[in-house]
């Protein structure tokens, strides 16, 4: 069996309040990247599934040459290989560009049973790849899957929460899988692990090699802009007892009409 | 032409946020001079189609198959499929739930139109769907124009006013789905409900959050959430701290890597207001911040506060509101 887990790289996320439009736009954003943090849970769950049922696993990314921190990230982790995908008609935003581009890359790999991915990225925050992913690669999918129950005779058994509650399913393979922070606990790469990964030379696939010079655009994204500032202006309320500050707060809260 | 909105319904209850959806949909509508058509999928379930009628669709199309009791992608698609070639929809939405999500972006990606997933403000620009996304969890907003000639988004819960229920209007249509259970692929198994005694974190107009204030007694600080949450008739919210220390489960985290909400009130309590953290709530309309630490970030953004223990706090502002909004326990 085989796993292809796609890893996002993507603004630390304590700096994403500084990323300005105009590296939105440019593509150049100058933030100190890194893995995507819901894209940790996957590959976790990959080097998982490689204990449990003996799969290989690779991670996949998209990005320029040299953008391959997250995907050192991952194979210190514990993923056997890595690939990068250097398609620059998948880097402007449009979600279905991109998943067109990832999913020739798992179909370049071969032989690839399950797909594993995070809900979403912590900069395009669109949740919509693993979706277009599936998509284009005519498989199953399977959404925010909190446990992978088992995998057996080419059927995945799975445990899903929506906001219904949860569901077990199964879905026969090949399958995409978003999964949940509650699948697992991502580890620390070892020292040994970020010594082997920082050596490791990340093969990368090019647009010519998958076909993809161009690929058909569905959105723009346009008028990029910072969120209006909001009123930062704190009413701090005193008084003499608790219960004084209770009541002036409640008065004031009333008065918003937001009780 | 149409406007389409698929409304969601679980274990035969209408999705509360699709009815904003359903609701700017008739404004949108409107301004294309088309008609809006409502989507109900499910078993069972004409009494959704019904309420339905009440928020100003001109059609309901009502699919109704054993097959579609629970939601699973492969019928449903195919059904909204169906939905959109029988009402001749350009604009298809729906609320923005991990099921609404995941069901636009597969019609969407199957007929190579464009998405804008998670929208937080929708307008017609020249006969065209414009959506407002927020991106870089909260720090960037884009326009996405579509270069398509369907326009597929869903929406962010609360991102539209719910609109009243008014006379109910438009007929209800079934609308027959080819659907051969030995085709679908993903069988169901087991169900959990959810705990419907809960309040959606998503859905709430009011939520009351614990952080890492509660630690030197935290089943005791979030009952006192808990229980100001109660009389409010809000969602008990909380930091990734207080549960990365598993004082709460995950389900009520806020922020970054929890949930995105946009409440009319937010109280932040013993919450020091991270940047991961206001990434989920900083759109909340009033903001109020209880900490021991007056120098905590959570002030600069919040519209009241008070310096001061939770643990003195939150049971005198239990009791005030419960003296103003009538609930005092007669003893």
């Amino acid at each position: 069996m085989k796993v292809a887990v796609l890893i996002k790289q993507t603004p630390d996320t304590a700096e994403l309040p500084k990323v300005s439009p105009e590296e939105v736009r440019s593509g150049d954003v100058k933030a100190t990247m890194v893995i995507n943090p819901w894209d940790e849970y996957a590959a976790e769950e990959a080097i998982q599934l490689g204990d449990r049922f003996g799969a290989s696993s690779v991670a996949i990314s998209l990005g320029k040459e040299g953008e391959t921190d997250a995907l050192k990230h991952a194979l210190a982790m514990g993923v056997n290989s890595a690939l990068l995908v250097d398609v620059e008609a998948a880097r402007e935003g449009d979600v279905w560009a991109v998943a067109t581009a990832l999913a020739a890359a798992v179909q370049h790999e071969g032989d690839v049973d399950v797909v594993l991915t995070g809900k979403m990225s912590v900069d395009g925050n669109s949740g919509a790849v693993y979706t277009g992913v599936a998509c284009k690669l005519g498989w199953n999918l399977l959404v925010n899957v909190t446990k992978i129950v088992d995998i057996a005779d080419g059927v995945v058994t799975a445990e899903r929460s929506f906001e219904g509650g949860q569901e077990t399913v199964t879905m026969p393979l090949p399958v995409v899988i978003s999964v949940a922070k509650e699948i697992n606990d991502p580890r620390y790469p070892s020292f040994m692990g970020i010594r082997k990964a920082s050596r490791a030379k990340i093969p990368v696939l090019t647009a010519q090699e998958l076909g993809l010079e161009s690929i058909p655009r569905a959105v723009r994204w346009e008028n990029l802009r910072k969120p209006e500032a909001r009123h930062t202006e704190v009413q701090i309320i005193e008084g003499e007892t608790v219960e004084e500050q209770a009541a002036k707060l409640v008065d004031a809260l009333l008065a918003e009409k937001v009780i | 032409m149409s406007v389409l909105v698929w409304i969601e319904q679980i274990d035969g209850q209408a999705v509360h946020s699709s009815w904003e959806v359903l609701g700017k949909g008739r404004e949108l509508a409107d301004s294309l001079g088309s008609p809006l058509v409502a989507l109900v999928v499910g078993h069972g379930v004409e009494a959704v189609a019904e309420e339905a009628r009440g928020y100003g669709p001109d059609t309901v199309l009502l699919a109704d198959d054993p097959a579609l009791e629970r939601f699973r992608l492969q019928p449903y698609a195919a059904a909204l499929q169906e939905a959109i070639r029988r009402a001749d929809a350009s604009v298809i939405l729906a609320s923005a739930t991990t099921n609404g999500r995941t069901l636009t972006g597969l019609v969407a990606c199957q007929n190579q139109a464009g998405l804008a997933p998670d929208a937080v403000d929708l307008r017609i620009e020249e006969g065209k769907l414009v959506a407002v996304r927020s991106v870089y969890s909260g720090n960037i907003l884009s326009d996405i124009y579509f270069d398509t000639d369907q326009q597929f988004a869903s929406v962010r819960p609360r991102s539209f006013p719910a609109p009243e229920a008014g006379e109910a209007q438009g007929a209800i249509q079934p609308l027959p789905v080819p659907v051969d259970e030995g085709q679908v692929p993903e069988k169901i198994l087991e169900v959990k409900p959810a705990d419907t005694s809960e309040i959606s974190l998503t859905d709430a107009r009011i939520i009351v959050s614990g952080g890492r204030g509660v630690a030197k007694d935290p089943e005791l600080g979030f009952k006192l959430v808990s229980e100001l949450a109660d009389v409010l008739g809000a969602a008990v919210g909380a930091s990734r701290a207080a549960v990365d220390a598993g004082y709460i489960p995950y389900k009520h985290q806020v922020g970054q890597t929890g949930k995105t909400v946009k409440p009319d009130l937010y109280i932040a309590a013993g919450i020091s207001g991270a940047i991961q953290h206001l990434a989920g709530m900083g759109q909340s309309k009033v903001i109020v911040a209880i900490n021991k630490d007056p120098d905590a970030p959570i002030f600069e953004r919040a519209n009241y506060g008070i310096v001061g223990d939770l643990f003195q706090v939150l049971p005198a502002l239990t009791k005030e509101f419960k003296k103003r909004l009538g609930k005092e326990e007669k003893e």
